[in-house]
């Protein structure tokens, strides 16, 4: 019976013998209590993070990133030609050649080279677009689904204000307006001002089943201030399926400002980006489509990796995916 | 149901107000002249400028055009665009046409999300099951210009299956192409979601008490399973019926279909407010509709479910 891990404030009461009950360290409760204490911690989080790392997706997903991560912050690493020095147009749409993995675009430029400086591009904007979204979204979902009433309704309206308007247009229109000034910075604001409703819905339905729970009624009956429990309780409660929305929201925010380039009120031209790869190559659709498949190849396969892994992400925290496997 | 359906009128009214007044502003805050446009560069009088300033209401401040507009509206008038066509006029011809899309990209959702979709949930795991997934995990990765250049390389300039452009009147057949394009995204969504509510609804206890009483496995599959299935297909399904009918900008552009997406995609480039501001606001009514249809029809699909007290 020698519970000598347990606390010293359940002692202290016995040693000075002021209690009729047994101590706790000479009843049966002590085995069941030192159990409990020398067991691994565990929680949602850790649960998850143990049942992703059984994932095949969640590490192909994982290198791929890893991939677009190393290209975007040091190109170098992968070619050694500038995107946009030797471009020959004597080389226009041309066949692969050595030193040229991909061959080459119109003007004449390699097509992998500039895959790979193409690269920091998306992934900004997906990147910005994501934590605009995760901002807005989180905030408004957090507040319209805890408090109700007139603050849900005002927020959830709001949300639907901009639910509303298909946000691919919404951003033509946008970036109609800062024509002049169309830049990486400007095109994540044109897609994630209309993107962050679904990240709020999403937020809002979890903290309304949240808000439900024994323990957030505990605390609300230890008179913790309403703002402690949604910040202490509720939310780390409810953000996980944000989480997952919101890793596979980078990949629609990347295809967003592709279809942007393609409709010709993305980024200028000057700015290296997949998407004006794609919109330039496709005048040339019928004669050389390896131009216009090479741009997609690699938007389409950076898409997928934040996908996969947000489908890993998602699946790793819900109990209830992870028991039907 | 009828105080449900009320209220929900209700709301969508600050959500049809909000909507219309926020892509009125945008419109209202895009460069350029409109009236300079209209007379590109031959330049324009001062004369006939300020007279067709004052005929448009340019001269009015923001919110007094914005208010003119709208009560417009309710009258039936959806403005006049700069080339002096109703706008109702543009409507009637492009809606049609984008209906007629939108409900054949729908067909093809229904029967190749729901039938791959069904095959992949009851043979969970299998070859089927894995290469549906790896299929539609492409296809919702790939941007829809993609899908629709491959497309009409492939079927339409290589195999010479269809036009790779539609016609003005915008045929049948023609449309076939651009709906099998359009409804791609779609199909790797209700493959995905047919797939997992198939295998929730095997698993439930009323399909082991089909097969315990000794129905044929088709029969459990078709009554028991599929039917209790669908519901959140259908509820996808309405959703993006309305998504559809607001018009598809890339893939009525790459196949010159003369539907909603393009005409108002090309009044946003020529900063065409009225037609804009027309165009979004019977979205934003189509919209709430639909919305208030989806629900509607959830109730009727599950009787679980009910709206009112």
């Amino acid at each position: 019976m020698a519970n000598n891990t347990s606390g010293g404030a359940m002692d202290r009461p016995a040693n000075r013998n002021e209690h009729y009950v047994a101590n706790l360290a000479d009843t049966a409760m002590a085995e069941i209590d030192a159990v409990r204490i020398s067991e691994k911690p565990t929680n949602l989080y850790l649960d998850a993070w143990r049942d992703l790392r059984k994932r095949p997706m969640f590490y192909i997903a994982g290198v791929l990133i890893i991939i677009a991560a190393v290209a975007a912050l040091f190109p170098g690493l992968f070619t050694q030609t500038a995107p946009n020095d030797m471009c020959l147009l004597a080389n226009s749409n041309g066949a692969p050649t050595d030193g040229h993995p991909l061959g080459f675009t119109r003007q004449g430029c390699d097509i992998y080279s500039r895959i790979v400086h193409g690269t920091s591009t998306s992934l900004s904007v997906g990147l910005i677009v994501t934590v605009m979204t995760m901002f807005i979204g989180v905030v408004f979902g957090a507040l319209a689904g805890f408090y109700g009433k007139w603050v849900d309704a005002l927020l959830s309206r709001a949300g639907d204000i901009f639910f509303a308007i298909p946000y691919i247009l919404a951003a033509v229109v946008i970036m109609s307006v800062f024509s002049d000034y169309r830049n990486v910075w400007v095109i994540s604001m044109a897609i994630g001002i209309f993107a962050w409703p679904s990240t709020a819905r999403v937020l809002r339905g979890e903290i309304l089943r949240v808000k439900q729970s024994d323990y957030v009624m505990a605390s609300t009956a230890l008179g913790v201030s309403r703002f402690k429990i949604l910040m202490r309780h509720v939310l780390p409660n409810s953000i996980a399926p944000v989480i997952a929305v919101t890793t596979i929201s980078l990949a629609a925010a990347i295809v967003a400002e592709a279809t942007l380039s393609f409709l010709g009120v993305g980024l200028p031209t000057s700015t290296m980006s997949w998407g004006n790869d794609i919109s330039q190559a496709q005048v040339d659709l019928r004669t050389a489509p390896q131009v216009l498949i090479w741009p997609s190849l690699a938007l389409s396969i950076t898409a997928l990796a934040f996908i996969m892994m947000g489908e890993a992400i998602r699946d790793a925290l819900d109990p209830k995916a992870r028991a039907q496997r | 149901m009828i105080g449900y359906i009320f209220k929900r009128i209700l709301q969508a009214l600050p959500v049809f107000f909000g909507t219309t007044l926020l892509i009125y502003f945008m419109v209202f805050a895009m460069p350029g002249d409109p009236i300079v446009a209209m007379f590109g560069d031959r330049g324009v009088n001062q004369a006939v400028y300020e007279q067709l300033r004052a005929q448009y209401h340019l001269d009015q401040p923001f919110i007094v055009q914005y208010f003119i507009y709208i009560g417009g509206i309710f009258q039936g008038d959806f403005g006049t665009s700069f080339s002096g066509q109703p706008v109702s006029e543009v409507l009637a011809a492009t809606f049609p046409v984008t209906i007629r899309l939108a409900l054949m990209a729908v067909f093809f959702e229904m029967l190749v999300g729901v039938g791959v979709g069904l095959v992949a949930g009851l043979r969970k795991g299998k070859l089927f099951d894995n290469s549906s997934l790896v299929m539609s995990l492409l296809l919702i990765s790939t941007p829809v210009f993609v899908i629709a250049f491959v497309f009409q390389f492939v079927f339409a300039i290589q195999l010479g299956w269809a036009k790779p452009t539609v016609s003005g009147d915008a045929g049948f057949t023609e449309l076939l192409l651009p709906a099998i394009v359009l409804s791609t995204l779609a199909v790797a969504y209700i493959v995905r979601l047919t797939r997992s509510s198939v295998i929730e609804t095997s698993g439930q206890d009323f399909v082991r008490t089909a097969y315990g009483k000794g129905l044929t496995r088709s029969r459990v599959v078709r009554v028991h399973i599929l039917r209790n299935s669908l519901i959140p297909v259908v509820t996808y399904l309405s959703i993006d019926f309305g998504v559809l009918l607001v018009g598809a900008t890339v893939t009525e552009g790459i196949f010159n279909v003369p539907g909603v997406g393009r005409t108002l995609y090309q009044a946003i480039i020529r900063g065409e407010g009225p037609t804009v501001v027309s165009f979004v606001t019977v979205m934003v009514l189509i919209y709430v509709a639909v919305n208030l249809l989806t629900d509607l029809l959830y109730a009727v699909l599950d009787p679980r479910i009910r709206y009112g007290k």
